[in-house]
């Protein structure tokens, strides 16, 4: 718990600086994910139909840029992580449901806010009434499901680098590696 | 200021962009970009219009409180760039179908909007079942290294590629 102590030193932003600051970030996010093209139901159908790979070129490209800062700045004690507790009924089961929710909206969550922006109306109307009506479900599933299948397969808050007991170096940078390989193989394909 | 009114941008220079984002997040915010924990927090609040306080003592909102916080104004924050961002590439558009979609459907707006409700409740669903989206797992989780990121958007996309197979070529 060192590196807590170390973050002490940057100041913590109030409750009306943190909803100004998500506003801000979300502006940024917004005109980025517009600008990659990705607030477009066809680009997302044709990543998931294996036709167009922007969506996967954009998300790992954020990966490798994302990991290797927020990793650095680890070591360097600026930041902590906060990886998500998890399991395999909690990530499987709820990601193949997301999937072919995915599929079926032509939007994810974030890229849905996005859609709204450029002015799609089957996002503003029938995707977010789903959405909020399929979290509204979830709510109150939840009780039942948090005694059953959420709890199956249970590996917690843990990381490729703390399973495997390694420095964190050892797995960030072939991560990166392999990601990059992954990205030219896919722009000789032409894809 | 060219940069600003084009239509696309390289997806690497968008992905790395939205890279340093999420170094900013985690300086300034203290936590990792993600979005759909805000529509659980809308929803029920919408459900507490209709159904009083007792909706906040759902085991659920007790974990994921009714309130505006970071992220539900992230996803205001999103509209409004996306809006900019196709204002001044002359992108924005209302429309009603997708053209790819059109292609195979046809134009019929209400088709459309039910499908998309239909996939907006799986989506949302399995998004809370999940804890996390494309961007809490799949961009924050996995540029963490976390185990939870990475299954789970390995699961997103093995679902995502059945159910589009399923849907286009089986139709199209």
């Amino acid at each position: 718990m060192e590196t807590k102590e170390k973050i002490k030193t940057f100041k913590e932003p109030g409750k009306t600086s943190r909803l100004i600051a998500g506003f801000i970030f979300g502006i940024f996010f917004g005109f980025l994910l517009q600008k990659g093209g990705v607030t477009k139901y066809d680009v997302i159908v044709g990543q998931l139909l294996l036709t167009d790979f922007t969506v996967l070129k954009i998300m790992l490209s954020a990966v490798v840029t994302g990991m290797i800062g927020i990793y650095f700045m680890k070591s360097m004690g600026w930041i902590q992580l906060y990886p998500k507790s998890g399991s395999l009924g909690q990530n499987i089961a709820g990601g193949l449901i997301f999937g072919a929710g995915f599929a079926i909206l032509g939007y994810c969550p974030g890229t849905l806010a996005g859609a709204i922006g450029n002015g799609y109306l089957d996002a503003l109307t029938g995707g977010v009434a789903g959405i909020l009506i399929g979290a509204g479900l979830f709510a109150s599933l939840y009780p039942r499901l948090n005694r059953g299948i959420l709890k199956k397969g249970d590996y917690g808050d843990i990381t490729i680098p703390g399973l495997l007991k390694v420095n964190e170096w050892v797995i960030v940078i072939p991560v990166a590696a392999l990601i990059i390989l992954f990205l030219i193989w896919i722009e000789n394909r032409g894809l | 200021m060219d940069i600003f009114t084009e239509l696309r941008w390289s997806p690497y220079i968008v992905g790395t962009g939205i890279g340093v984002l999420s170094w900013f997040s985690f300086l300034i915010l203290r936590i990792p970009l993600s979005c759909s924990t805000s529509f659980s927090r809308t929803s029920g609040m919408i459900e507490r219009i209709f159904r009083g306080k007792k909706v906040e003592t759902k085991p659920y909102y007790q974990k994921v409180k009714l309130v505006i916080d970071w992220q539900w104004m992230m996803m205001i924050g999103i509209v409004a760039g996306s809006f900019i961002s196709s204002l001044l590439s002359g992108d924005f558009n209302p429309e009603w179908v997708p053209a790819f979609w059109n292609s195979t459907f046809g134009h019929t707006p209400f088709l459309r909007v039910i499908v998309a409700m239909a996939g907006g409740i799986l989506l949302g669903f399995g998004a809370r079942w999940a804890d996390g989206c494309t961007s809490g797992h799949g961009i924050s989780g996995t540029m963490q290294l976390a185990v939870s990121g990475w299954i789970s958007a390995l699961s997103f996309f093995a679902g995502g590629i059945i159910v589009a197979f399923l849907i286009y070529r089986l139709s199209g």
